[in-house]
């Protein structure tokens, strides 16, 4: 069981090339299902579940080749624009991501410490979670105006809730052997909170930070909208939307982009779990 | 020098009543006296569920009783858990699996506030005595099941306390590992000079180990015989072999025999339940 120190790095790296390698067999194998329907259905003339044509199914190509066309006459290149959009929309959805994780978090701490608090907010914090955010984010804006801070609000309230909901699981997740223990050492409850349940709740809290990290990208981009901010990729979706009948591998590219962003935001915080979380391998969920 | 200072543990007409569902309340603990003199190493024996996991717990103020009183250290239990006058091993090792071994063994030093050359120095200080050195930065699921129970008896250790509690602390083992840590354990015993408390359901080991066994029934749980070791010491692996060690092991199965009937597994779990649940609040 105990991990040899020289083969260490080998593992490493093979496990990474290896997990490069099945990402882009999936990838490849996604590409050839899409042009597969595609040829299927221009060569049967498919009219069920809709047309197939270059207009409802572009070609992956032209998507790509999209990217690296200029965005207008004369214009940057489409992944030029789309990239700082990107990067506009991932700031906001990095500062609500912050900010929805760390009320998340601290919920999850004021729940776990008093039952009476947990009974009387819970239920309405579940409830504000069916309330649909198309509906919360124009209120947002009237609210705190049109900005990065309204957007990070509104795509920090798709962040929270998963957290609160696991930090709260995680913090009651320790041995109750390991409270024992605390007890016989005459453990204040912050000492409690810090060296035990925190850390125990780490696989927890993590699983919901990755469920997190790609909502508040979402909801970043739903948050753009009723701000009329054009800099993101919100508004880059919208703005090409209207335009989808003459240049639909616009659209498409800008998803591609748009996913590009939620992975990497999952990407981030998968990296930040294993730096940060060494539970034995049966506490890793 | 008094009377009370020699006495690591005085027990004095200890009740545990748990409440129970719907008003069956169970009688963990009748009326126990008891006294544990410095430096004894004390087993406590008997079926399961006969309360000797709770009297543990209520000697460490893990579990307030119902009535009676106990001295540790000649002072109130709570006081003494205060005083952080003992260390406490369970059945299971109960280590952090975030932190390393060396950062385990620290933490009760760090509940005190020693600073960080200190604690280092006396982890390492730690794990010789449990002849691990070497392993302070592996991870516990990286070691095996008996050297995660001697990282668990170094951080009860790391403190130097009086009094070391110690509930089933190898009943997880294999029977081979369980016979290297008994000696282990009373090489340790003898040279930190605590008094241990042991709760065992092993005749064997209760025997070998001790200073003097005490034999309790269930339900209530009292005190139904207090057997003398009088082995030599120190005790080695041929003292498993020694014709008075059978005849004591013969003599406290008697007692056993005669404390009364064992229970059924359904019993133990209920009490355990109820033992976890008071714990809880």
């Amino acid at each position: 069981m105990v991990g040899g120190g020289g083969t260490g790095a080998d593992n490493w790296l093979s496990r990474a090339v290896s997990n490069g390698l099945v990402f882009f067999a999936v990838l490849l194998g996604l590409v050839v299902l899409w042009e597969g329907f595609r040829a299927f259905g221009v060569a049967l003339d498919l009219k069920w579940p809709f047309e197939v044509n270059d207009r409802t199914m572009p070609p992956v190509y032209e998507m790509v080749a999209q990217l690296f066309r200029p965005s207008r006459r004369n214009g940057p290149l489409l992944l030029n624009v789309l990239l700082k959009a990107a990067l506009f929309t991932g700031r906001e959805a990095a500062l609500g991501f912050v900010l929805g994780a760390l009320t998340g978090f601290l919920l999850g701490i004021a729940f776990a410490h008093s039952r009476l608090l947990e009974r009387g907010l819970l239920p309405y914090i579940v409830g504000s979670q069916t309330v649909p955010i198309l509906a919360i984010a124009p209120m947002v804006v009237i609210w705190l105006g049109r900005g990065l801070f309204s957007v990070a609000i509104i795509a920090a309230y798709l962040t929270f809730f998963p957290v609160t909901i696991n930090t709260l699981r995680g913090l009651r997740s320790a041995d109750p052997r390991a409270h024992e223990l605390m007890n016989s050492y005459a453990a204040s409850r912050w000492s409690v909170l810090w060296k035990l349940r925190v850390p125990a709740s780490m696989p927890y809290l993590f699983t919901a930070l990755k469920v997190s990290a790609p909502a508040s990208v979402v909801g970043a981009i739903i948050g753009e909208l009723p701000s009329s901010i054009q800099g993101g990729l919100g508004g880059a979706i919208l703005n090409f939307n209207q335009y989808y009948v003459t240049s639909p591998s616009s659209l498409w590219a800008t998803n591609i982009i748009a996913a590009l962003l939620g992975i990497g935001f999952f990407g981030v915080v998968a990296l930040a779990e294993r730096l940060v979380v060494h539970r034995a391998p049966e506490h890793v969920v | 020098m008094s009377a009370l200072a020699d006495v690591a543990v005085s027990l004095r007409g200890v009740s545990k009543r748990y409440a129970g569902r719907a008003g069956r309340a169970v009688d963990a603990l009748s009326s126990i006296d008891l006294d544990v003199r410095a430096g004894e190493f004390v087993s406590l024996i008997g079926p399961s569920g006969c309360g000797k996991s709770t009297l543990l717990r209520v000697i460490g103020d893990l579990i307030a009783p119902t009535d009676g009183e106990i001295l540790v250290n000649g002072k109130p239990a709570h006081q003494a858990r205060l005083d952080r006058d003992y260390g406490i091993v369970f059945q299971d090792p109960v280590l952090y699996d975030w932190r390393t071994v060396g950062r385990n063994i620290a933490l009760p030093l760090e509940m005190l506030r020693w600073d960080r050359s200190t604690r280092a120095a006396r982890v390492q200080e730690m794990l010789e005595l449990v002849e691990l050195t070497g392993f302070e930065d592996h991870h516990p699921w990286q070691l095996s099941g008996g050297m995660q129970q001697r990282v668990s008896i170094a951080r009860a250790l790391s403190l130097s306390p009086a009094l070391l509690l110690m509930d089933e602390p190898f009943g997880a083992l294999d029977e081979m590992t369980r016979e290297r840590l008994n000696i282990e354990l009373l090489r340790i015993w003898e040279r930190s000079g605590s008094t241990v408390v042991f709760v065992t359901h092993s005749i064997t080991e209760a025997v070998f180990l001790s200073t003097r066994v005490v034999v309790m029934s269930s339900r209530p749980g009292r005190v139904a015989a207090v057997v003398d070791i009088d082995l030599p010491q120190p005790r080695e692996a041929e003292t498993r072999v020694a014709p008075r060690f059978f005849e004591l092991v013969t003599l406290v199965r008697g007692r056993l025999r005669g404390a009364g009937a064992e229970l059924d597994v359904g019993e133990a779990a209920r009490e355990e339940a109820l033992m976890l649940a008071e714990e809880e609040r």
